[in-house]
């Protein structure tokens, strides 16, 4: 074969294999497993201020409450009719039987961290009060729209 | 021979059935059993959080938790029950019941009609419970807004729907026994103990059950499948919480967050809904309670 063709096919192929990386990257159910799973990240690090377990430290308060924030956003884009499952996923059935729904509790979480953060950013006794308002968002949509552990 | 045979053997089941009969007459408590009282109502408000009556009481579909309407549907596996309404209107609820009739309800699990209750109503944990946070918490639901319209009645499939088969059920697993505190432990572990058993009636759900419904005692808070239906109940004796402290527990039931940060999801979040009204001291004294419990090895949970 010429060169060239030999170059066009390896270039195609390289695109192609790019393009399955960021497809995967993009796909909505990796994508908010990953994004709940740094959110469980940062709710455990604010417990265990609360719990008098490490010190308080605002800058980490803040870092939590930017990562539910961006959460928030991104979350009602993360679940198409074409992406119900993947990976670890415990995302319902229900979501999609009750998209509405499903979609004001995310917005009840999203005005929960609004709300607080300045007040958890604050001081340790702030932070205590925010955290149990946040803890309840988080459990609301929880509650009807995450299946239980296998 | 044949007709003394017969003769014999309807002789026996008359005697049979006489007996069994006696055996499953409802309890009640009479008024003469209940010395005078003011009711508490603060402490009926507590009791009202605690023993959770909202969570399965309260009008489906909407968030008030003071309209106690009923008529939530309730899978089990013996059917679909469904609450009824226990606010204070008069005609549909227990706006007309006498305060003995309360306290039957919830000690006995007997109606004012003078019939066994199902035993989806935790009357095997309330029975546990002082007369007196019975009296005030029945103060309590009385000053509640009266809500109209009565509730389906329960869905069971024979023999269940046989009400006074439930007798059977109360001789096997109620004991009519009230709250034994244990002199030997701090009296914010007693009061944990009596919450945990008593209105919280936590095993109810953490524990595992034999196919009569009942709670095997000797895996009380040791977890089995969900009596609702679907998922599994944590063992929350020491086996299953043997890495949690006090203040992890006390924490959870304000604000349903585990110590991995997780948040709890399905039915134990209506349980926190109750458990984050009542004061620091007494989800203290339940976690007190809960972090006492010996291990105990639950039911094996079906793998995936």
């Amino acid at each position: 074969m010429k060169v060239s063709t030999a170059f066009a096919i390896a270039a195609l192929a390289a695109v192609a294999f790019g393009a399955t990386a960021v497809v995967a990257q993009s796909d909505p159910a990796m994508q908010r497993e990953s994004l709940m799973k740094e959110n469980n990240k940062h709710a455990k690090n604010l417990l265990q201020m609360v719990k008098g377990e490490k010190p308080f430290n605002s800058q980490a308060v803040e870092a939590a409450f930017a990562q539910w924030t961006d959460t928030a956003r991104q979350l009602p884009d993360l679940f198409p009719e074409s992406a119900k499952t993947g990976g670890d996923n415990r995302a319902s059935p229900k979501i999609w039987e009750n998209k509405t729904d499903f979609n004001a509790k995310i917005a009840a979480f999203a005005k929960a961290v609004t709300d607080n953060r300045a007040k958890a950013v604050s001081s340790l006794d702030g932070l205590k009060v925010a955290l149990s308002t946040v803890g309840k968002a988080c459990g609301d949509c929880h509650e009807d729209y995450r299946l239980s552990k296998k | 021979m044949i007709r003394r045979l017969v003769a014999l053997g309807v002789a026996a089941a008359a005697f049979a059935l006489g007996a069994f009969w006696l055996f499953t007459i409802p309890r009640t408590v009479s008024a003469s059993d209940l010395p005078l009282h003011t009711p508490d109502l603060a402490n009926g408000k507590t009791v009202f959080e605690i023993g959770g009556c909202a969570s399965c009481h309260a009008t489906p579909e909407q968030k008030d938790r003071t309209l106690l309407g009923g008529g939530l549907a309730l899978k089990s596996p013996f059917g679909i029950f469904y609450p009824p309404n226990i606010s204070s209107d008069a005609r549909d609820g227990i706006g007309s019941w006498s305060e003995a009739q309360f306290v039957s309800a919830m000690h006995d699990g007997t109606s004012p009609g003078g019939y066994h209750l199902y035993p989806a109503f935790p009357y095997a944990s309330y029975q546990r419970m002082s007369f007196r946070d019975l009296r005030d918490l029945f103060g309590y639901l009385k000053t509640l807004p009266a809500v109209q319209g009565r509730t389906p009645a329960h869905d069971l499939p024979f023999p269940f729907g046989i009400r006074r088969l439930v007798g059977v059920w109360k001789l096997l697993f109620l004991d009519g026994q009230p709250f034994q505190p244990d002199p030997t432990k701090a009296d914010d572990w007693n009061r944990g103990a009596y919450l945990a058993n008593g209105p919280g009636h936590c095993a109810e759900c953490h524990s595992p059950r034999n196919a009569l419904g009942g709670i095997v005692e000797n895996k009380r808070f040791a977890g089995g499948p969900n009596p609702e239906g679907k998922g599994w109940v944590p063992n929350i004796t020491q086996k299953g919480l043997g890495d949690w402290s006090v203040k992890d527990i006390a924490w959870l039931l304000q604000n349903g967050m585990t110590p991995d940060g997780d948040s709890v999801g399905s039915t134990m979040t209506k349980v926190v809904r109750n458990t984050e009204r009542i004061s620091d001291a007494d989800r203290l004294a339940i976690a007190t309670y809960i972090k006492s419990l010996p291990p105990v090895d639950g039911p094996e949970r079906p793998q995936k």
